[in-house]
């Protein structure tokens, strides 16, 4: 299915964009993580939370072609 | 819990003292007030690595963000007896020694708006995707996390 995917904070600095759409063939919030993680070699060693829909998830969450943000440790205030 | 459309907390840049004020002086009206109690969140100049923070810029996920504003405005809103609650978060550059965050409760009673700031204000620091990029005067950086 096609996913939009935003990216935020540090994690731009490795991405070089802030938002994609992908085609992601697996069924699961992890099977997505897997493809960026092979587009975007270091993005694997950075902090961050899911979110679908604007809600946090877990990686066990199947997906539901909802927008995802990739968001790194937040530093509000 | 209502179900009003969440408002947008953000404003370019940093909160003004003329803003504060302002905010302060609107509540005359309301007269079954007899306590407000604000919190300032300031841009602290940080000392790391022997450079010094003059900035932070800020970026968030500001749908996500809004909404966990309302999610938070709503919860204090059942926890404590508040009359009314304001709160206003920067976008863009704040300049060290400038205020980021503005959070206003009011209440008929002192002791509610004590324990309903920091409430809210924890909630914040905790809940709300926002990103802070810590500028520093030789114009490299690093990225802020709230502890």
């Amino acid at each position: 299915m096609q996913i939009t995917i935003k990216y935020f904070g540090q994690l731009t600095e490795i991405t070089h964009i802030e938002e994609e759409t992908l085609e992601i063939s697996g069924t699961y919030i992890f099977e997505l993580l897997e493809t960026l993680y092979r587009k975007y070699n270091t993005l694997k060693t950075k902090d961050f939370q899911v979110a679908q829909n604007q809600e946090l998830v877990s990686k066990e969450t199947e997906l539901t072609g909802a927008e995802i943000a990739l968001l790194p440790p937040f530093a509000g205030g | 819990m209502t179900n009003k459309k969440p408002k947008n907390v953000f404003q370019p840049g940093a909160i003004t003292s003329e803003f504060i004020g302002n905010s302060i002086y609107k509540h005359q009206t309301k007269t079954s007030i007899g306590a407000h109690n604000i919190f300032l969140g300031q841009v602290r100049a940080d000392e790391i690595d022997g450079k010094t923070v003059s900035a932070i810029e800020y970026t968030a996920y500001e749908d996500m963000a809004n909404q966990k504003f309302h999610d938070i405005r709503e919860s204090a809103f059942a926890k404590f007896d508040l009359t009314c609650m304001h709160i206003y978060h920067s976008l863009g550059t704040v300049k060290a020694g400038e205020i980021c965050l503005f959070v206003f409760v009011s209440s008929p009673r002192r002791k509610v708006v004590f324990d309903a700031l920091e409430y809210i204000v924890e909630a914040i620091k905790a809940e709300v995707p926002v990103f802070g990029k810590e500028i520093f005067e030789d114009e490299s950086h690093q990225w802020k996390v709230n502890n």
